[in-house]
């Protein structure tokens, strides 16, 4: 496979538009970019006075940070809305407030929104780049890149991954992401949750759907946890938290079932005695922080790329 | 230029080096991604047969400095590739190397790019080919050889290393 020299689209809307030689393109940015994360000057001038707006209408506090760190070691300039205190709150629709800050003329704009399809809707209006930050129970792009850097780092490949993601899947816009990621670039992919946790139609993703923890797991070389959305569980998902930990929680018996070698993922944040115990999450196995400043680097990949410039000419 | 010549050109830039600059205890080479890479490798090669020191090496990608990266949209981004700098630059001498010298453009982006990473004591050029059309005040202390050329002409240097044989070509 050759590697793409440039991202076929303006916005990363969703890992549903990239193809394989762009998602290695970002894999290879992003490693590059890692480097500028261990210079005691953190800071390179490729986005100087280029304008970035984090759109948050939604609680993150890791994403907004990594992307912030990734859009200030760049150069850009940045500024920030969430939902409390602006005009959101004061019942702007999203249109709105797309035309008032299309208005502003930034470059680019980076949107977690609880709806699906959000982002879409603000490509459609806004003149700048869109980078879907998280929307709704769709996609997560970002989360899933970073996911497969980090697996490329430590497994040294994707295709042929055997990558286990446990957890609720029907609330999670990063099964997702991650699902359409690895099952594109060739990886075996299960799926576990509990029944009332499975959406309908999940294994047209091309994974494998089971509620059995161990059947999933057995020779996994990836364990990917995703964490009970407590927020989001209005109907009656679960009897119990302590039930759900028997059944799906990760413990460091369930683990031996894994490859010998197999590394734990988390997207954050973790629930302890939830969904992951601490032992190992705190264990040996755990990339859990490699994750988090895999981020940075990954975000960074993706700004870069999107951000444009010239090379019809050759390098002076 | 042939494989023969660029070779002779590098050993006379290791000796002219080590005139210039009474030992090589304080010297370290940083090659500009790609082909000063290897360019930079071979100098340390010849350092190191001539004084028997090794001269610390490192590589530098200077993509994300460049002065047009934020000029025209869209198109393509340059490809990123890592900077190994896995020394401190600190008071020492650095011999930065490239393989083409042309509108200097490279060199500026270069310097802001190493100043990042420390504050060396001095920072020397090293370029195999002179191309001339300079559009900076920039010029280099050690050329291989001064290539008089046109502004819409193009050098193409392929290494060894990189593309499997030693060779200089004026283009177009």
């Amino acid at each position: 496979m050759t590697t793409a020299t440039t991202l076929r689209s303006k916005h990363l809307l969703g890992i549903a538009n990239l193809e394989p030689d762009e998602i290695d393109l970002i894999i290879q940015t992003a490693t590059a970019m890692k480097e500028v994360g261990t210079r005691s000057v953190k800071k390179v001038p490729a986005m100087r006075g280029r304008t970035v707006i984090n759109l948050f209408f939604e609680a993150s506090t890791r994403t907004r940070m990594s992307f912030e760190l990734a859009e200030k070691r760049l150069s850009a300039d940045t500024l920030g809305m969430t939902t409390a205190g602006s005009s959101v709150s004061k019942g702007e629709t999203l249109a709105d407030t797309a035309r008032t800050l299309e208005a502003m003329s930034p470059d680019m704009i980076v949107m977690r929104h609880a709806s699906s399809g959000a982002p879409h809707q603000l490509a459609r209006i806004c003149k700048g780049s869109i980078v879907n930050a998280g929307d709704g129970l769709h996609e997560h792009p970002t989360q899933a890149l970073l996911d497969a850097l980090t697996m490329v780092e430590h497994k040294g490949r994707l295709a042929g991954l055997r990558v286990a993601i446990v957890g609720d899947l029907l609330h999670s816009r990063v099964l997702r992401s991650n699902a359409l990621l690895l099952t594109r670039m060739g990886a075996d992919v299960r799926a576990c949750g509990p029944a009332t946790l499975i959406p309908p139609g999940l294994d047209r993703l091309g994974v494998t759907v089971t509620t059995k923890m161990d059947a999933a797991i057995e020779g996994a070389d990836v364990v990917m946890m995703l964490r009970v959305q407590h927020e989001r569980m209005h109907g009656l998902f679960l009897p119990s938290v302590r039930e759900y930990f028997a059944l799906f929680g990760l413990t460091p018996q369930r683990m031996e079932r894994a490859a010998p070698d197999a590394i734990v993922m988390h997207p954050g944040p973790m629930n302890r005695g939830v969904e992951i115990d601490s032992e190992v999450a705190d264990g040996p196995w755990s990339v859990i922080l490699d994750q988090v400043s895999n981020g940075v680097a990954t975000r960074m990949a993706v700004l870069y790329l999107l951000s444009g410039g010239d090379d019809t000419t050759a390098r002076p | 230029m042939d494989a023969d010549r660029v070779s002779r050109s590098l050993t006379r830039i290791a000796h002219e080096i080590l005139e210039r600059n009474r030992g090589v205890e304080d010297l370290a080479l940083v090659g500009i991604r790609a082909r000063g890479v290897p360019i930079a490798e071979r100098i340390a090669r010849h350092l190191k047969e001539f004084s028997g020191i090794d001269v610390p090496t490192g590589a530098l990608d200077i993509t994300l400095y460049r002065d047009d990266l934020t000029r025209q949209k869209p198109s393509a981004q340059p490809l990123i590739r890592r900077t190994e700098i896995n020394f401190s630059i600190d008071d020492r001498v650095i011999l930065l190397v490239d393989d083409v010298l042309f509108t200097g453009r490279t060199i500026r982006a270069a310097f802001d790019a190493l100043i990042d990473f420390g504050r060396p004591k001095a920072i020397q050029l090293v370029a195999l080919i002179d191309r001339g059309h300079r559009e900076l005040p920039i010029r280099a202390d050690y050329v291989g050889r001064n290539i008089p050329t046109s502004r819409s002409q193009s050098v193409q240097v392929r290494l060894q290393e990189i593309d499997g044989k030693d060779e200089v070509e004026v283009e177009g």
